[in-house]
């Protein structure tokens, strides 16, 4: 009985720890997407509550169910000119202008949406 | 397997067409695209930029220009223009009907150094020419200036620019043409990203303007910068917010790039020097 109280008490330890560093990625990643010098994603996409949002882009909503496969967004983001030469969107992550752990952290934000 | 050749087929008659399309023929396509694109749109209003295609900036605009806030720079730049070099000469005596309603014939192509000559190097061949410094094309001051009243002087007169049927003056057009469309900087964008394909969309608050009529009215005045702005220094803005290395001022590329343009907004009217947000 004891050890069902410690793992029960690890396991919403965890959950509790889990879910913070979470929710940390989550807030960093909708900067890093509206920040101009970064991701700047409002030039061209309609965000959440973000103002002055350009329109040439789609919005980003319902990303869960639009990318379920994480891989296939990671891409899209790093360099979209993989799927279309003429993507208007800039491959962010092929020029560096944002990290590999920058995109994740924008990912995870997106997934909010 | 069938599709394949197809597509094969499509993209070599394609590519062909394009590689051998005159600078006229691609006028007409260019001219074709806005027309579809904004069917609103008179293709004279394309003098106005982006005002052309969008009522509310245009409304702001319109009464700034009722007060414009370059008309200094053409009293300057027609004092400038007229004020004799230390050899007695004027800038009047380098230019065809000295120097009055001609900025519609630039660029043209200039057989003997077989490069595109603008208006504004053209301006400082003539101080050259007569003894005297070449002046900045950055930062407004006497070059932007000068130009702004020459250019004031041609207001009216319709884009005039001609491709003269040898190698090299096609070399120098699809050269500016090819830059026009080639995606360049951290931010991978070509000049017909934005002024092409997604003119008329918003990028946050800014709309890309129309890609033809850009160079009716430069120099322009820039309520950003708070001084007129020369068509190169613009260049540089441009590619500076993709994040590329710009070009100087004058050189070969900026000049081709000029003359692919001017050709594309030949036809509608000088109306330079403009104000623009």
């Amino acid at each position: 009985m004891k050890n069902i109280y410690i793992i029960a008490a690890t396991l919403v330890l965890t959950l509790f720890l889990e879910s913070n560093a979470y929710s940390g990625d989550i807030e960093e990643g909708k900067k890093l997407a509206f920040d101009r010098k970064k991701g700047n994603c409002l030039a061209c996409h309609m965000i959440d509550d973000g103002e002055l949002a350009g329109n040439n882009g789609p919005p980003l909503i319902a990303m869960k169910a639009r990318f379920p496969d994480r891989e296939v967004l990671f891409n899209q983001i790093w360099d979209p000119t993989e799927t279309n030469p003429n993507s208007f969107m800039p491959p962010f992550g092929k020029h560096g202008a944002i990290t590999k752990t920058e995109i994740n952290k924008i990912i995870e934000y997106l997934y909010t949406l | 397997m069938k599709n394949f050749f197809h597509n094969f087929l499509l993209i070599t008659l394609f590519v062909n067409i394009t590689a051998f399309a005159s600078p006229e023929e691609d006028r007409q396509l260019f001219r074709d695209y806005f027309e579809n694109r904004f069917p609103n749109t008179e293709f004279s209003d394309y003098k106005n930029g982006v005002y052309s295609i969008d009522a509310s900036s245009r409304e702001q605009w319109e009464s700034i220009e009722d007060f414009p806030p370059y008309e200094i720079n053409i009293e300057d730049g027609e004092a400038l223009f007229n004020e004799p070099f230390k050899n007695g000469n004027t800038y009047a005596s380098c230019f065809e009907n000295s120097g009055i309603a001609i900025r519609q014939n630039y660029p043209y192509f200039d057989n003997d150094s077989g490069k595109v000559m603008t208006l504004e190097l053209a301006i400082n061949n003539c101080r050259k020419a007569n003894g005297e410094k070449p002046l900045s094309y950055y930062k407004g001051g006497p070059m932007a200036d000068i130009s702004a009243y020459m250019a004031y002087t041609s207001r009216g007169k319709k884009f005039d620019v001609k491709i003269p049927n040898s190698q090299e003056a096609l070399d120098a057009y699809e050269a500016g043409k090819k830059l026009y469309f080639t995606k360049v900087g951290q931010l991978n964008f070509s000049c017909a990203d934005c002024h092409v394909y997604q003119t008329g969309t918003k990028l946050r608050a800014d709309i890309p303007s129309p890609g033809i009529g850009h160079t009716t009215h430069f120099p322009a005045y820039r309520s950003g910068a708070g001084r007129l702005v020369t068509l190169h220094e613009r260049f540089a803005g441009c590619l500076n917010r993709v994040r590329a290395k710009p070009f100087k001022a004058q050189n070969e590329e900026y000049r081709n790039l000029e003359y692919f343009i001017s050709y594309m907004s030949n036809g509608l009217e000088i109306n330079g020097p403009g104000s623009r947000k």
